[in-house]
């Protein structure tokens, strides 16, 4: 899958975003506030190659939605870039959103117009770029498994599932090549849950599609993930091969977050729970962010911030990982 | 055998509609004994929140207990009052709900909450009831809770705020706990804290915990127990780690299929085909019957067999047996 000489189809450079979450101008002058910033994503880059899936983990407030944000081209960065190479001879245009980019919400409930009809919803990216819709939104629908007959029909219709496969077909409509899929089945139950990850695999191999695949449940992400972005406080702590990640997980973090996750083979288990909870995002801790709840903390992880670093075949933001 | 704290017999509940009349929970049994945590995993609209605000006499009009019985303690409670039951709520049955931001009155300090609960089910006073409310959150892990006693729920973070619904629920020391989904808003490593603190204030004050759920990892971490719930009715109950390690009833068997990591290694997770049916719709016979695989002769006919609380492990005509298990 990693092919050296490829240039990647998504390329994110030192991504940082910055939240102005500072109290209204006159509180701060009566209260003398100082102003307040949230960095909500911290110095990121990564690289997605053609046609695989690259997954980010964390917990809340770690800033995967908000960097899935910055990929769509919803939300500006504050600093660094997010390259798409876009098809051969077209530019990476942004107008609406960027051009071959797609995102499918974790909500299906709230991610469709409840007055418009399926077909209309489906058809709408093509639509806007002034494209011929005639039976667009009907094949699609064959494709995620649902009924030409259901394009006439409104979303209430549909149960949580099928929601989410109209969301993919609208996702689908606008062939794009990369899709950004922000806890796709988060909302779902499992056995809906097992359909809909069945179906994104096998459109993907149909339609040669690129995943950046966002979500907090460690075996989804192992389940669909070629490569894993581990994120804390805004910051990326370790990138590695899914296999490589659970095999050998590097950072501190990282096996924290593992030994917590709740496995199906546990019972009996009994482990002692990690400490501690996320720092506060508009102070965070100096150097390491994770610091303050690392057993293997020394020194030097307070005062200095460590830099991403390949160890083995992984990349790992820890001082002490080897 | 000692007496268990909670004792379902044939419990149903209907909802009486326009259309007919629905059945979200159909003659339920089990048991739950002393310090045992019962887990009751399905998916949504398996009856299994029904269920639990059933037993502490939560439900909503128009819906009712139709039938069966709830014993706590040796004393049947589904026939109470609306007066009698409301001294045992919070006295004998602890509550946690999901979302601890919405559980918690955010105009009173968590002190206050707690010590309200204390004054009306234990004859104390106010100032004892203020000295119990700091020690039931120092129990359950809130750090320096002399000071925090007196802020109010927003000066917590999620998973603090659990703890302070968990002190709650605990506070006038009940004999069972129903925590409904309790670790569903929370971040994993949060989720693993309230976990082990559940785990061992059940275990140091024999509580018993009905811990309702849809996510079958927080099952194997948490319960003794678990029951399987489909379309209202158990599907299968037992020993979690023979539920989980050999599961007798197909849906059981497809719900561990479709959970990613229980499934290792394997590029396509097994798919219950179809979806849970919708109660005004319930087929004939079996309910899980359309999505079976293993469906037999009789299984659109004959309802499948019901679950005594001490009999059978599955209420399927055709349960996997041992042997045909697939080793993990």
């Amino acid at each position: 899958m990693t092919d050296e000489t490829k240039v990647p189809l998504v390329r994110v450079s030192n991504l940082t975003r910055i939240f102005d979450v500072s109290k209204p101008w006159l509180n701060r002058v009566i209260e003398r506030l100082p102003r307040a910033r949230l960095t909500a994503v911290s110095n990121v880059s990564f690289d997605i190659p053609d046609r695989s899936v690259y997954a980010l983990v964390g917990e809340s407030g770690s800033g995967k939605s908000t960097i899935g944000k910055m990929v769509v081209g919803l939300l500006d960065a504050s600093e660094g870039e997010v390259e798409v190479r876009a098809p051969d001879g077209q530019d990476d245009a942004r107008g609406a959103g960027r051009t071959g980019v797609q995102m499918i919400f974790q909500d299906p409930y709230a991610s469709l117009n409840p007055r418009w009809r399926v077909r209309d919803i489906i058809a709408e990216p093509v639509a806007a770029r002034g494209g011929d819709t005639k039976g667009v939104a009907e094949a699609l629908l064959e494709q995620v498994g649902l009924s030409v007959e259901d394009a006439g029909k409104f979303p209430h219709e549909f149960s949580g599932g099928q929601r989410q496969r109209i969301c993919i077909a609208r996702a689908l409509a606008d062939n794009p090549r990369l899709i950004v899929c922000d806890e796709p089945t988060s909302a779902l139950d499992v056995s809906v849950q097992a359909q809909v990850l069945n179906l994104m695999s096998d459109l993907r191999e149909e339609f040669g599609l690129t995943y950046l695949f966002i979500s907090h449940d460690l075996t989804v992400v192992q389940h669909m993930a070629d490569t894993i972005g581990v994120l804390y406080l805004g910051r990326l702590v370790e990138e590695a091969g899914a296999d490589d990640l659970f095999e050998t997980p590097r950072h501190p973090y990282t096996q924290m977050l593992f030994e917590a996750a709740p496995r199906m083979d546990a019972y009996g288990r009994d482990v002692e729970p990690p400490q501690g909870e996320i720092p506060d995002p508009i102070n965070p801790p100096t150097g390491c962010a994770f610091h303050p709840r690392c057993p293997r903390a020394v020194d030097r992880c307070a005062a200095e911030r460590p830099e991403m670093r390949r160890v083995g075949t992984s990349r790992v933001a820890c001082h002490l990982a080897e | 055998m000692t007496e268990p704290t909670l004792s379902l017999r044939g419990l149903t509940v209907e909802i009486p509609t326009r259309h007919g009349l629905l059945r979200p929970v159909d003659k339920v049994s089990y048991d739950i004994a002393p310090g045992e945590i019962l887990g009751v995993v399905g998916e949504s609209g398996a009856g299994k929140s029904m269920a639990g605000n059933a037993v502490i006499g939560l439900l909503n009009r128009p819906a009712r207990i139709a039938g069966g019985e709830v014993w706590l303690n040796g004393t049947r409670i589904d026939q109470l009052g609306r007066e009698p039951m409301r001294k045992l709520r919070g006295k004998q049955i602890g509550m946690v709900f999901q979302d601890p931001l919405t559980s918690l009155n955010p105009l009173l300090t968590v002190g206050d909450q707690i010590s309200e609960t204390i004054l009306e089910h234990l004859p104390l006073s106010r100032a004892q009831a203020r000295e119990r409310a700091i020690a039931a959150l120092d129990e359950v892990g809130i750090p320096a809770a002399k000071d925090r006693v007196d802020s109010y729920p927003h000066a917590f973070s999620g998973g603090m705020r659990q703890r302070v619904v968990i002190a709650l629920a605990l506070c006038a020391e009940p004999s069972l706990i129903i925590a409904d989904e309790p670790t569903t808003a929370l971040d994993v490593s949060v989720q693993a804290q309230i976990i082990a603190l559940l785990k061992r204030l059940c275990r140091d004050r024999g509580t018993a915990v009905m811990l309702v759920t849809h996510d079958m990892g927080v099952i194997a971490e948490a319960a003794d127990r678990v029951a399987v719930m489909y379309a209202g009715r158990l599907a299968e109950i037992g020993p979690v780690a023979d539920v989980l390690g050999a599961p007798r009833h197909p849906y059981t068997v497809g719900l561990m299929g479709s959970t990613p990591g229980a499934s290792r290694g394997q590029r396509r997770l097994t798919q219950i085909p179809g979806a849970m049916p919708r109660l005004g719709a319930l087929p004939q016979g079996c309910a899980f019957h359309p999505r079976c695989p293993r469906r037999g002769l009789n299984c659109d006919v004959d309802p499948a067999p019901g679950l005594e609380a001490d009999g059978d492990r599955s209420a399927c005509w055709f349960p996997v047996s041992d042997s045909e298990q697939v080793p993990a």
